[in-house]
């Protein structure tokens, strides 16, 4: 099919993912988070280190460290999203495997982060 | 066929940046590459992160499966290097983040940092290790 858009146009639709600069803006802003958050994550990881279930579980539970950790995976989640998005943008070039890739990308992200979330949740509630 | 607009077909050839394998390794581009590579790394470690808290929230059984297997030397070796792709992908970032502000572009001050980057994240990596030793132990 011709390609009706001007070059001015082609420039507009926001480059070969889709995003702009939405995307890099959001890549740093959520790095500025994650580095207190992945901080926070390996003090987390040495500090349950060889430690038992009940004793994982009750540190879990803490809300302080509900809360951070949850908002470790969400923001890693936001930031891995658009950093493999712009992986994929840079290295295919077939409009059919991208958007396949695209939404493998998407769907990923969500898996994991439900069931991080979901798993959080039912610690911190006592389940 | 691809359908960029390098090719498009009645377009002047635009022109392409050389091909990766032309260029002689150089420590910035080196930790760039690396950068990338330990950024897909953790992308993949978040089922790790993942496995871990749904088998915590689960039973006992399931959390000592997965504390098993992260605590076999296979999984332990998994593990070193998850930390060392994590150590060093924030600190390849902190890199990126000053270099967004307009900070320590030129050359000189870049190879240093990519040296840093590198020694830092091995750095950290041991002491993160020596400690969950001295911990577990
Ligand atoms: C487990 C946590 C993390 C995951 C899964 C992750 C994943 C990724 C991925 C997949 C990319 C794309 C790589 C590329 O485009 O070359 C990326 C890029 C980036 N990451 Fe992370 N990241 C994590 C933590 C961090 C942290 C703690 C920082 C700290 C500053 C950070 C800073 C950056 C920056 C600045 C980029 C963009 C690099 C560029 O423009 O080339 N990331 N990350």
């Amino acid at each position: 099919m011709a390609d009706m858009q001007t070059p001015l146009r082609r420039v507009r639709g926001l480059g070969s993912a889709r995003g702009g600069t939405a995307h890099f803006w959001r890549v740093r802003v959520t790095s500025v988070a994650l580095v207190p958050l992945s901080l926070f994550a390996i003090w987390l990881v040495l500090a349950t280190f060889g430690s038992g279930y009940l004793e994982t579980r009750a540190m879990l539970a803490h809300p302080v460290v509900a809360i951070l950790l949850g908002l470790f995976v969400v923001i890693t989640l936001d930031h891995m999203r658009s950093g493999m998005e712009e992986i994929i943008a840079d290295y295919i070039h077939g409009e059919g495997l991208k958007l396949v890739l695209l939404m493998l990308n998407l769907f990923f992200v969500l898996v994991v982060g439900g069931a991080c979330l979901f798993a959080l949740l039912k610690i911190a509630f006592g389940g | 066929m691809s359908n960029s607009t390098a090719t498009r077909p009645g377009m002047k050839p635009r022109p392409l940046s050389p091909h990766l394998s032309i260029y002689k390794p150089i420590p910035t581009m080196m930790m760039s590459i690396v950068h990338r590579i330990t950024g897909g790394a953790l992308y993949f470690g978040m089922l790790l992160v993942a496995w871990w808290l749904v088998a915590a929230s689960t039973s006992e059984d399931a959390f000592g499966l997965a504390q098993g297997v992260m605590g076999s030397w296979i999984g332990i070796l998994v593990l070193i290097g998850f930390t060392w792709a994590l150590w060093h992908h924030l600190l390849g970032g902190m890199r990126h983040l000053l270099w967004d502000t307009g900070y320590a572009m030129d050359k000189h001050t870049a190879t240093t940092l990519a040296w840093a980057t590198l020694a830092g994240s091995l750095a950290l990596t041991l002491l993160t290790w020596i400690a969950v030793f001295v911990v577990g132990a």
